[in-house]
């Protein structure tokens, strides 16, 4: 004992930071960190390195320590298994205290867990790959402001995935023409048009402006086909003054949906889930920039563990990915993040790239959005993967119809419709998707030049994010 | 106009084979199906009639289509619409929602505008139906 207390360096697997017969307590934080050490550096030693610097350890001993209960606080890592097919990296499960961590805050629980440690030179790299919640800490956050459930029933919409698309050009349209775009999307069939990531308050259109119009355009396609339509009005603005500010306006302005951008940080998402909670408002989140952390396999922040803070920040949307479509997306990691966001209770499956059980203990599930690169002759793939409780997003796929916008989002809407009619039917609806879509086409003729226009379009690229059981890429 | 409000709004209107299909899915995933009408369709008006109690323990799907036919019988000017309802925890709440008739004319909706200051406008919407009571909003037949 006397050597873990003297002055100078010792390695962290001997300061209590590697006890590999800890048995995790049901009120701990538990994570597996996907771990590359430097040559030499034992996978061990790495493991307890970041147990110590995501939690009490500096990289010398001090004897303030002695005046803690430090082996209360010091976290533990408790196993650290070898990855198949890749030599070099090491899945490290590490256990926190749930003193450790304030109650609600993800800026608290990630500067703890991401803080430091992933620049640590002895690991040439680091990532999360997934993280367990305790229900004590759970019950600590507010999550979703209203939920799969409630949006639904606020819209008005059952039975069938909603569809939206986002406006584009994403940059230089004035307000006026903006709202032409959100009004023929809308009146088309659409559910939710949508501002893009980066359209915020730009000299070519001002926010309040793009407000004004978007929802003279939501309010006409309203009136047109008697249903609850939405304009997903992005706040993300420079302060969380200027965020409250758009909000309010889109609330007065009856506006049942606002949006905000993964960029705004994690207190300003928490601050406006608040908001969007006491108000009545659904809070569309757009995950901007997230891929520079969780698209690497051997370093960063894997999505699920994203998914998993934006449900206990509160959003009711998130971009979750797709199989098909342009933007990364392999088909078991976006099952496991879509699990991730939807159920009560998620079991471990490695399959899915989940680590750890996680018991949501009823907090509402975030409504999952597939975009980029979809199209309706993909209809039959999207449903099977991604299910009913979900947002499809086609852009291009709506606006780039040649016979119009609306005719594009009349194309998704029978696309589906036909879709979710035929497997309810109890048909094979994934083997028999194209012929489904054809029959439906054969009665609407923009779903059937939908078909002609993209209807062979894929991306079939492998992915760069998969778990590390499934052998071979899946290409869709 | 025609009212797209429901899950196979813009399919044609489905044949009394096809509804009866939607129903027995329902039915295999325990779901209460239950049958509504009204002639206010404006979006916001959620409780619409119910023609008796959702059918907790109907697990015949003919059954529930004799319900729909009879109300739609009763009530041949007005909207009717099969839910079902999943009362399982997590849910609690409406699975499917599909319209099984609509009047003879939709008439559709009103939006009105009035100037507010800022350049903000408010908007009213109102179904050009509700111009008439209760009972005679729709077509000749629209007596009961």
């Amino acid at each position: 004992m006397s050597d873990r207390w003297s002055a100078g360096v010792i390695p962290y697997a001997q300061m209590g930071y590697w006890e590999p017969d800890y048995e995790p307590k049901p009120t701990d934080v538990l994570a597996a960190f996907r771990v590359t050490p430097q040559p030499g550096v034992p996978p061990e030693e790495a493991g307890a390195a970041v147990a110590g610097e995501s939690s009490t350890a500096t990289w010398t001993v001090v004897w303030t320590d002695r005046l803690t209960a430090n082996t209360h606080y010091q976290a533990k890592c408790y196993r650290v298994d070898p990855v198949p097919g890749n030599p070099e990296q090491y899945i490290a499960r590490i256990a926190y205290d749930l003193d450790l961590f304030e109650e609600g805050s993800i800026a608290n629980l990630t500067s703890s867990i991401i803080g430091n440690v992933f620049g640590f030179k002895a690991l040439k790299a680091l990532r999360l790959e997934d993280l367990r919640i305790p229900a004590h800490y759970t019950k600590t956050f507010q999550g979703p402001a209203h939920g799969i459930v409630m949006e639904r029933e606020y819209l008005d919409k059952y039975g069938r995935p909603l569809l939206g698309a986002t406006v584009k050009p994403k940059l230089g349209l004035s307000a006026r023409n903006y709202g032409r775009v959100v009004y023929e999307a809308l009146r088309g069939g659409l559910d939710f048009t949508k501002d893009d990531e980066n359209i915020n308050s730009q000299p070519f259109m001002r926010w309040r402006d793009r407000w004004l119009y978007c929802m003279e355009a939501v309010n006409k396609a309203q009136a047109e086909t008697g249903e609850v339509k939405g304009h997903y009005l992005n706040c993300t603005a420079g302060t969380m003054e200027q965020m409250y500010e758009r909000a309010e306006l889109a609330k007065e302005l009856g506006s049942v949906i606002v949006m905000i951008d993964l960029t705004v940080g994690y207190t300003a998402i928490q601050s406006m889930a608040t908001w969007a909670r006491r108000n009545g408002v659904i809070l569309h989140l757009h995950r901007a920039g997230h891929s520079t952390y969780t698209r690497q396999k051997n370093h960063g922040v894997s999505f699920r563990v994203i998914a998993k803070w934006m449900r206990l920040a509160g959003v009711d949307h998130i971009h979750a990915g797709t199989e098909v479509g342009k933007l990364e997306g392999d088909p078991h990691s976006v099952a496991g993040f879509y699990d991730t966001l939807r159920l009560d209770h998620v079991e471990p499956d490695p399959a899915k790239g989940l680590y750890f059980e996680q018991d949501w203990v009823s907090m509402p599930g975030v409504m999952p959005v597939a975009s980029g690169g979809i199209h309706a002759g993909q209809m039959h793939q999207l449903l099977h993967h991604l299910g009913e409780d979900c947002i499809l997003q086609f852009g291009g796929g709506t606006i780039g119809h040649p016979m119009g916008i609306a005719a594009g989002a009349t194309a998704n809407r029978v696309a589906l419709e036909a879709m979710i009619k035929a497997r309810n039917e109890g048909r094979d609806y994934l083997v028999e998707g194209p012929d489904i879509l054809k029959a439906a086409a054969r009665r609407s003729r923009e779903l059937d030049m939908a078909l002609s226009t993209w209807g062979d379009v894929t991306f079939t690229y492998e992915s760069t994010d998969v778990p590390d059981v499934v052998e071979t890429p899946t290409v869709v | 106009m025609r009212l797209t409000q429901g899950t196979f709004s813009f399919l044609p209107d489905l044949t009394d084979d096809e509804i009866r299909a939607q129903i027995q899915y329902c039915l295999d995933k325990g779901w209460a199906v239950s049958v509504e009408f009204t002639d206010d369709p404006h979006p916001r008006n959620t409780y619409w009639e119910m023609w008796g109690l959702p059918m907790f323990d109907l697990a015949d799907a003919a059954g529930v289509l004799a319900e729909v036919v009879a109300c739609r019988e009763a009530f041949p000017e007005r909207y009717v619409r099969v839910m079902a309802y999943d009362s399982s925890l997590g849910r609690q709440t409406v699975a499917l929602s599909f319209l099984v008739q609509r009047p003879s004319e939709e008439p559709g909706f009103r939006l009105e505008r009035s100037e507010g200051p800022d350049r903000r406008q408010r908007y009213d919407l109102r179904p050009y139906a509700l111009d008439r009571p209760a009972g005679e909003r729709y077509g000749s037949a629209a007596r009961s």
